[in-house]
Formats: C-alpha cells, sequence, structure tokens
C-alpha cells in the first residue's frame, strides 16, 4: 500500500513504443488522478498521440505497461476501454451516418438502452449544442461541429477517464472557448488528458502539464512550475528552452 | 438471432451503412441486370425447355467474383483510411466482436440482394412445375458460396488502407478457390502428385461444393466445407487486426 489518498485513474510505467526503426515513445512513466486536468505538451511528433493510443488500446506498446481505474489495458483491454472517453485526433466520425444515429450507435455499444439511452443522447445532445444538426450527415457539417460530434461520443457514457487528442485544433476562438469551459465543468470529477501544442491552453485548463519530446519526458509538474523555467515566465519560453536543450544534448534537431 | 449486444450494435450500423450510400443500389440493380442477362441470354433459359433455375445458378460463382470483393473491400479499408477505426476499435468491443458484426451485416445485405431475384423463382413456376426443393437448395447454396467470398474479401480488406487494393486481391484469391477444382489446376497436379492430394486442391474449390448443392443434394460435407471456410477467413481477419494494433 502506497500513502496515496486514492489509486490514480491513470497508471503509465514505463512505457514504449517502436515502429520498425523510429523509436516513437521512450521509457515514459506517469500517472493522472481524478480531479487533474493533464496538459500534454510536445512539438509535432514527439509521441503524444502515440502515447495516447497505447493508453486507450489502440496500439500496443512494444513495453510497459498502462492501467485505468486498475485494469490493465493488456490482460483487460474492454474493462478500460469501458472506462474511458476518448477523443482521437481530428475527431474520425461515419461520415454518411446522421448524428443522432452514429450516437445512439455508440450509446449502445456502451450498454445503453432503451429509454435510458434516448435520455442521456438527448442531454448531451443540449450539453454539446447539437440540436441544430441532430438530423443531418455527419459529411455535411462544418469543422467545429464534427469535432463536437466527436466530444458528444467521447462523453455519452459520462466516462471517469477523458482523453483528448488536440480538441481545440482548427476551431475559432469562440469554439476554443466553449471547449475549454467544458473540460473546466467536468474537471472536478474525471481524470482528464489532453494534448496541445497550444501553450496558453494549458494556463485556461491544465493543473498540470508534461512535455515529451522524441517519445521521451521533459517535464512533469504544475503550469506554474513549467512557467518558472522562463526568466520572464512565459510559456513558450520555458518550452523553447526545455526542447531546444534536450535536442542539443541529443544532438539532433530532428523533430518530425 | 442471439447476437451479442456490441455484435448486433455494429451489424445494424454497417448494414445501414450500405442503404445511407449509393452502394447498395447499385450493387441490387447491377446484380439484377447481370442475373437476368446471363440466365436468358448466355444461359439459353427459354430455349432448353427445361422448368428449372439452372442456367441461374450456373453462373453464380462468376457474378460473385467480381461483386462480392466489391461488397467486402469497404468493410476494413475505408475505416482505416478514414480513421474511423480508431473509434471502433476504442469503443469497449472485442477484434471478433467486430469482424462478425461486420461479417454478418455484409452476407445480411447479399441475401437481400440474392432473395430480390424471386421473379426468376415465379417465372419458372409460371411456366413449368420445376423442382421448389432443388430450387431451395440451390438458393442457400449461393447464399453459402457468397459468405466464403464475403469472408475472404472482409480479411483482404483488413490488410489495405486501398479499397481498390483489396478489390484486386480478393478477386485473384477467389479465382483461385474457384479454378482449383478446373481441370487447367487439376491436371497440372494429376501428372505427378498422389491422388489424395489432387481430391484435395479439388475439394477446395467452391465450384465442386455448389454444383452438389445445386443438384438438390445437401450433403452435410459441403455444408461443413463452406462453414469451415468461412471460419478459417474470419479467424484470419481477427489475427490481422489484432496484428495491426502491434505494428
Amino acid at each position: 500500500m502506497t500513502t496515496e489518498p486514492q489509486t490514480p485513474a491513470i497508471e503509465v510505467e514505463a512505457l514504449d513504443k517502436r515502429f520498425g526503426p523510429i523509436h516513437a515513445v521512450r521509457n515514459v512513466s506517469f500517472s493522472v488522478r481524478r480531479g487533474e486536468v493533464l496538459g500534454f505538451l510536445g512539438p509535432n511528433g514527439a509521441g503524444k498521440s502515440t502515447t495516447m493510443k497505447m493508453i486507450t488500446g489502440f496500439l500496443e506498446p512494444t513495453s510497459g505497461t498502462v492501467r485505468v481505474n486498475g485494469h490493465d489495458v493488456a490482460t483487460d483491454p474492454v474493462a478500460v476501454k469501458a472506462a474511458i472517453g476518448y477523443l482521437p485526433e481530428g475527431a474520425p466520425v461515419y461520415a454518411e451516418m446522421t448524428v443522432s444515429r452514429f450516437l445512439d450507435f455508440v450509446a449502445e455499444v456502451r450498454g445503453l438502452s432503451g429509454v435510458g439511452k434516448q435520455a442521456r443522447i438527448a442531454e448531451i445532445v443540449r450539453q454539446i449544442r447539437l440540436e441544430s444538426v441532430v438530423e443531418q450527415t455527419v459529411d455535411t457539417l462544418s469543422k467545429g461541429f464534427k469535432r463536437r460530434v466527436g466530444m458528444a461520443q467521447a462523453l455519452l457514457h459520462d466516462p471517469e477517464v477523458l482523453i483528448m487528442d488536440e480538441p481545440t485544433d482548427g476551431l475559432d476562438p469562440n469554439q476554443k472557448h466553449e471547449v475549454r469551459s467544458l473540460i473546466k465543468a467536468m474537471a472536478a470529477e474525471k481524470a482528464i488528458v489532453i494534448s496541445t501544442h497550444i501553450l496558453e491552453e494549458v494556463d485556461a485548463v491544465c493543473t498540470r502539464a508534461i512535455i515529451i519530446a522524441a517519445g521521451q519526458l521533459l517535464f512533469d509538474g504544475a503550469p506554474a512550475e513549467l512557467r518558472a523555467q522562463s526568466e520572464r515566465g512565459e510559456y513558450d519560453d520555458a518550452f523553447r528552452k526545455l526542447t531546444t536543450q534536450f535536442y542539443a544534448r541529443e544532438g539532433t534537431s530532428d523533430q518530425s | 438471432m442471439i447476437m451479442g449486444n456490441n455484435i448486433n450494435a455494429i451489424f445494424k450500423r454497417e448494414l445501414h451503412g450500405y442503404f445511407s450510400t449509393p452502394v447498395a443500389y447499385v450493387f441490387i440493380v447491377v446484380f439484377l441486370f447481370l442475373t437476368g442477362i446471363f440466365s436468358f441470354y448466355i444461359g439459353a433459359f427459354y430455349e432448353r425447355g427445361q422448368a428449372d433455375l439452372e442456367p441461374f445458378f450456373r453462373f453464380h460463382p462468376w457474378l460473385y467474383l467480381f461483386l462480392i470483393p466489391a461488397i467486402a473491400m469497404r468493410l476494413w479499408s475505408e475505416e482505416r483510411k478514414t480513421g474511423t477505426i480508431e473509434l471502433l476499435m476504442t469503443l469497449p468491443v472485442t477484434t471478433a466482436d467486430a469482424v462478425l458484426g461486420k461479417f454478418l451485416a455484409a452476407w445480411c445485405f447479399t441475401a437481400i440482394a440474392l432473395s430480390l431475384t424471386f421473379p426468376m423463382w415465379l417465372t419458372v413456376n409460371y411456366l413449368g412445375e420445376p423442382d421448389n426443393a432443388v430450387i431451395l437448395a440451390s438458393y442457400l447454396g449461393s447464399l453459402l458460396m457468397a459468405g466464403g467470398y464475403l469472408a475472404v474479401g472482409a480479411c483482404v480488406s483488413a490488410l489495405s488502407k486501398s479499397q481498390v487494393i483489396a478489390f484486386v486481391i480478393s478477386v485473384v484469391v477467389c479465382f483461385l478457390f474457384i479454378l482449383s477444382g478446373f481441370p487447367l489446376v487439376l491436371d497440372f497436379f494429376r501428372g505427378w502428385a498422389p491422388q489424395a492430394l489432387v481430391e484435395a486442391v479439388s475439394s477446395l474449390s467452391f465450384l465442386t461444393h455448389f454444383d452438389s448443392i445445386q443438384k438438390g443434394v445437401i450433403d452435410l460435407r459441403d455444408l461443413i466445407y463452406y462453414l469451415v471456410f468461412i471460419s478459417f477467413w474470419l479467424y484470419a481477419n481477427v489475427a490481422i487486426v489484432d496484428a495491426r494494433k502491434a505494428a
């Protein structure tokens, strides 16, 4: 037994992933508790999405373990997937389906049925403000609405763990603000991980930040600690300092 | 039919997916049109003067060779291309649920297309007195054979993002399984291989098994052949989808 008050909702231990010759994620460990909003930062191609895909069970790690609510994703993937709401990068949704039919499909797979299912779909449609498009097919929707459909899908079963890969990418400032408000409203009772390369987002919603570059963990701490890394107290400076120092040490500037 | 909740949800989504795009309608029209042409012109349905549907069923293996891979090619390739596979495989479903749900939906769709050929059956009953038991057996055989083609197509579709590649490879694999009952292939083996091997190769053919069912003989071995064949390819389909996770 540890002295911690509760077991973390997400525990990632020594996670490692190779795609052939590419070493995408290297020995990454961290954990997330309920009530925390973890901002996952890093240059493009740093391994953020790959790490998220391994937590959600879409990819198998080369080595290392992931536990969500105590369930190991390698041995009990269905339990892990049931506990997680996941918004993949780019929010893919079946293009030929209407929004209501799509949410109905996800709800059924999530084990909802009958009156409870209808009530829950109606509630989430109201919460995410999809009322005006529920009978439209997804391929006719704007990018902002598509993203919201993806969020509705991830929140449908009121998951304890929410993982969102670049939830505000490509949205206009109003939409970004809405998404951030939504995340803040849910933060108290869930464990939330969002990836982003917009550093202000850390300030806006996150209680903790992690920086990874070239698959390695460079920083894990509170947003204030991250800002303290820079003389001017700016996230951009701190981020640049940490990552350029790292690349200088590694003797590479290859960020692809 | 009793199915798991997840399989059922995926089945419904996939089946509805066929009808919410032009795919279903184009397929059904082309299928009905071609079966008509083949039966009446090439199969000489009238000229033979026999009250049966042999000219109709005779061409099914060849029609399916091109039409079924066209239905199956989208099953996994499209999900991979559009990225929805990440959505599907992070829902609390097992790979086997997804494979079965998709396969059954595609099979159900072919059953719908096949059942819409009922005017052929009405015609032959109007013109003469066919053996309807034989016709029923032929329909069953045709549906089983379609299931075999579909299982191959679904499995191959999991290999590639490209629907065109999935289509072409499926056609080639299915073609080999048709050909293995023909003298063209069997003569090649007869020259040197033991009789048992020749028979084994021959027994893998869609045609050998379809022909006997089509004659009205429902042999348990033919049923088992198709069910084992379908199970094998679906099992391979699950293995391929799982292997992609570790890639």
